[in-house]
């Protein structure tokens, strides 16, 4: 497998994302300049946190234009894996990607912490190395996480078993006191209707190793790079 | 120039001149300044750029240490060796006046400065340090200067994607008008990529990069060398504007260009913008620069030489590139979508020179204008103030013991100034890139340098109560205390970085505070053998109702050597035996509860000695080394009994409780609240009593055995007892419910 790190400017989640395939996981890796318009070397896109082009505007509206977006687009239709984390998440929304939109948290302020978060989808390439229900500890750090969609939207998203992740309490209950940012329905990830495009607002990549938490990132990261050993 | 007023001595003191003082600029140049060059001068020689009324103080601070590659004044920021083939380059700046007038914008733009400072030396930054202070959050007006500086810092630190991780926050009357908002930056670089601000070659290219530049922030150098007033409401206009998007691609850019090693030299533009940055690199290569300002990139029309040499747009950065690399230079600036245009370029002569449509509007030699060099050097009148006797007055002996202990611990427990900041932190991205192994909330933050086993361990604090009280002993416990910090995650503490906020200078009873603060800390300093490798200092925080205390802020640097060494603060397993390390002696004065209960600042600070500092802190760092340490945490501010209630509950998710019993002479409240010094609170694992216990022994350190870790509660001998869940609601919602009301 081998990744592709999209670098927008203002991305700055794209060095942990990097170290976290590259050192962690130990698999081919490379930084990928938003100005380039050819991904066919890769097996997996991602679209790292930030601040792409300083959220001006509406984060993520400006980087769907950079060139490199028409080929993540392209790819995705072929099947190629992307994962959008935080502002990729944002990317993904704003370039139709997935549906629905990220707004202004419900406290309207940045939040950084760790929240719970329950896999209500493990039959995914980027969840069956969790376990039925498991609940998760990752963190979240975003001004703007608040997911929301049109009720159509949700009771598709509902019907297809497109929500994979959401805020829970430690034991798996999901109510408004586990709800960080006021999403609809606590969601804090998804995946388009064909599988291979996820976006989530916690941050995996920040978990991923036992020297900095839990390491329950890495079971996200992994189920990624297993699924490509399983083919 | 047509439109420009005439120069005389009357426009030189409305510039904050002194007579004495433009009668020296008239004798450099051997005639009148042009208005340009008066511009110039004035914010060369303002206290913020020439540190005129300091530096004769400063140059008493220890300066020197084994591991400093560059020293204090040389370089934008000390620069420490931590092994490895790494350097760490780190520097607190305070960004008083401007977040008292613009919270949000005053705190985000002290972000993007200190920030530059780090990066312009090659280094990236790796850590954000916050120290503030505001009035009591019962007024509206604290609560709003509070709330903006909070988002103004996580704000441009988030966007720049550069972990915020530790800090302090006092709330004290004193600080009603005039907020203090002190930011640290520290960055690591590889030991052969540092760049310096410096010009080597007559005829290299100067550049200007990053946005353009604008009337903003005109006089900020000057605006911060006065008081406080209501006009200062009306100097918005001072306050500069930040854009944490340009500052993340200066960075990228900057740290590129380093790399790729086109530069010859590079500053920020930060105060006293084109002004200071080009005069530095000129006096201090002793070298000459030569301007061109119609090449500046402009986004006002019709500005004069006056207003580009004066503003303080943020986001720029001066670079003189290596002769034969323009190329590469301009194709690095254009990939990251930075502005660039070549402005000048450096001569064979020492002055700074600055034309404009075809006129030379300055010429200045440039040594003229350095602090320390031409700049002038002040020594001020210093008078012992007449308040310390009135304050210091008090007799422990007569305080009332209040009769229910246990509402006195819930009074000192919910004090603001004790209970978690995590409504602050929260707002701050305190772990993109995934180094942050202690968290904000512990006694340090500590954050790994990849690619090694090592870790820098970083905390700011000050009590200024007790540098209030005795500004000596009070800023030598700032410098402790913030050591004993590092300590207690397991670090060796190398190096600090001050930022002295203090009053008016020209005020003897202010300037007497201020010497003799920097002589408790130079004692303190040459004691820990903790060097001070730079740092800010910010006069004039005085408002016409307050008068801040005075405040040293030491930002201290801890190395851990080995990843294994990392301690935490809160306790980690039932049945671990907890210890109080050091000696508690009847020491209430500056203390919290003093204020809370007997609403009284007043008294001597705790003392401390020297001696036992440093023996102390050694032997827990061996223990700690060692490994016979679960956790560690300092005590400080509310005394044993606030400190045992943290090491509880610090770790909000796994909270573990403790039955303390310690038997005494002293007094219950002393025992309680007491801020002796030199004291840890150290939990271990039982198998290690024997060998922990002889460790201290051997070093005759005192310790008391407390109890064990374990149960639902806290309580403390028959003093109280509280569930863990009540003190947690206190500790983590005292705030957010004040912010939130």
């Amino acid at each position: 497998m081998r990744a592709a790190i999209i670098v927008f400017p203002g991305s700055n989640c794209d060095h942990d994302a990097y170290i976290a395939f590259k050192k962690i996981l130990d698999q081919p890796t490379d930084f990928v300049w938003h100005k380039e318009t050819n991904l066919d070397s890769y097996d997996l896109i991602v679209l790292p946190g930030g601040f792409s082009y300083g959220d001006y505007l509406r984060c993520g509206a400006i980087a769907r234009f950079s060139p490199v977006m028409k080929e993540v687009i392209e790819k995705s239709k072929l099947g190629v894996k992307v994962i959008g984390i935080c502002n990729g998440f944002q990317i993904l929304t704003e370039s139709g990607l997935l549906p629905g939109a990220l707004t202004m948290n419900k406290y309207r302020q940045f939040i950084c912490k760790d929240v719970n978060l329950k896999v209500e989808n493990r039959q995914t390439v980027f969840t069956h190395l969790c376990n039925e229900k498991e609940v998760l500890t990752i963190p979240i750090a975003h001004s703007e996480g608040n997911y929301y969609c049109s009720a159509e939207e949700l009771s598709q998203l509902e019907a297809n078993n497109q929500i994979v992740f959401r805020y829970s309490t430690p034991d798996g209950n999901i109510n408004t006191e586990a709800n960080p940012n006021g999403s609809i329905v606590n969601i804090a990830g998804i995946i388009n209707n064909t599988g291979n495009v996820l976006g989530m607002m916690p941050h995996p990549e920040r978990n991923a190793e036992h020297l900095l938490g839990n390491s329950d990132g890495k079971k996200i990261l992994s189920s990624i790079v297993d699924s490509f050993r399983r083919n | 120039m047509p439109n420009e007023p005439t120069v005389d001595l009357q426009l030189a003191i409305e510039h904050g001149l002194s007579e004495e003082e433009y009668e020296k600029i008239c004798k450099t140049l051997g005639r009148t300044p042009t208005y340009t060059e008066l511009g110039i001068y004035s914010v060369m020689w303002s206290e913020h750029c020439s540190y005129k009324n300091s530096l004769l103080q400063l140059k008493t601070l220890p300066r020197e240490g084994e591991k400093l590659l560059v020293g204090a004044g040389e370089e934008n920021a000390g620069l420490i060796d931590i092994g490895d083939g790494y350097a760490v380059a780190f520097k607190i700046e305070s960004h008083n006046h401007p977040s008292a007038v613009e919270p949000y914008q005053g705190a985000a733009t002290g972000v993007g400065g200190i920030m530059r400072d780090i990066f312009t030396m090659g280094a990236r930054p790796v850590a954000a340090l916050d120290s503030l202070r505001f009035g009591e959050l019962d007024k509206q007006k604290n609560r709003y200067l509070f709330s903006g500086v909070v988002k103004g810092i996580g704000d441009y630190g988030n966007c720049l994607g550069v972990p915020t991780v530790a800090g302090d926050v006092y709330f004290e009357e004193c600080y009603t008008d005039n907020c203090l908002v002190n930011a640290m930056t520290v960055g690591v670089a590889k030991k052969g990529r540092i760049a310096k601000a410096i010009a080597k070659t007559p005829g290299a290219a100067v550049y200007a990069i990053g946005s353009s530049t604008g009337r903003d922030g005109i006089h900020g150098a000057t605006f911060a060398s006065e008081e406080l007033s209501d006009e200062s409401e009306e100097k918005r206009s001072s306050v500069q504007v930040g854009d944490p998007f340009t500052e993340k691609l200066l960075l990228e850019a900057t740290l590129e260009l380093i790399k790729e090693d086109v530069i010859e030299g590079i500053q920020d533009m930060g105060a006293a913008g084109l002004t200071s940055s080009s005069s530095e690199i000129s006096a201090k290569s002793e070298l000459g620069i030569e301007l061109q300002l119609d090449n500046m990139h402009l986004r006002e029309k019709d500005m004069i030489p006056y207003e580009i040499m004066l503003s303080e747009s943020q986001e720029r950065m001066l670079v003189i590139c290596k002769p034969g690399k323009e190329e590469l230079f301009e194709e690095i600036c254009r990939k990251w979508d930075l502005d660039f245009t070549k402005i000048g370029k450096v001569t064979d002569d020492k002055n700074l020179k600055v034309f404009f449509k075809g006129e030379m509007v300055a010429d200045i030699p440039s040594a003229s204008l350095a602090a320390g060099e031409g700049a002038p050097v002040y020594e001020r009148e210093s008078k012992r103030p007449a308040y310390l006797d009135q304050v210091q007055n008090l007799n422990i002996d007569t305080l009332q013991v209040p009769e229910d202990i246990s509402a006195a611990f819930m009074k000192v427990f919910s004090s603001p100034n004790i209970v978690s900041k995590q409504w602050v932190y929260e707002q701050y991205d305190y772990m993109v890139r995934t180094n942050s192994v202690i968290q904000p909330g512990g006694d340090a933050a500590v954050v790994r340098i990849k690619g090694t086993n090592r870790a820098l361990s970083t905390k700011t604090d000050c009590n200024a109560r007790y540098v209030y009280l005795d500004p000596r002993m009070g800023a030598a416990i700032a410098v402790a205390e913030s050591a004993r910090n590092v300590v207690c995650t397991g670090a060796q503490p190398v190096a600090v970085t001050n930022c002295l906020n203090f009053g008016n200078p020209y005020k003897p009873e202010v300037f007497w505070q201020f010497k003799e603060a920097i002589a408790g800390m130079g004692e303190s300093c040459r004691s820990l053998e903790t060097p001070v490798t730079g740092g800010n200092v910010s006069f004039y925080n005085e408002s016409e109702s307050y008068q801040v205390y005075p405040t040293p802020v030491i930002g201290m640097l801890g190395i851990i050597d080995d990843l294994s060494h990392i301690t935490p603060a809160g306790f980690q397993e039932e049945g671990d035996l907890v210890y109080l390390i050091g000696k508690t002696l009847p020491e209430l004065g500056g203390s919290e509860y003093l204020k809370r209960i007997h609403n009284q600042v007043a008294g001597l600070p705790p003392h401390l000695d020297l001696e036992t500092e440093k023996k102390v802190q050694e032997v827990t760092l061996n223990a700690i080394r060692a490994g016979l340490v679960q956790s560690c945490h300092d005590l400080a501010d509310g005394g044993l009994a606030v400190g045992l209630a943290e090491s509880c509950i610090v770790n909000k998710n796994n909270s573990l409780g403790l039955k303390a019993q310690l038997t005494s002479d002293l007094p219950d409240h002393v025992l309680a609240f007491s801020e002796s010094q030199s004291r840890f609170i150290i939990s271990i694992l039982p198998e290690n009593k024997k060998e922990f216990e002889k460790h201290l022994f051997d070093n005759d350190i005192p310790f008391s055995h407390l109890g064990e870790v374990g149960g639902n509660s806290f309580s403390f001998n028959d003093f109280f007892d509280f569930s863990l869940e009540e003190l947690k609601e206190i500790y983590y919602s005292t705030i957010p419910s004040i912010m939130n009301q």
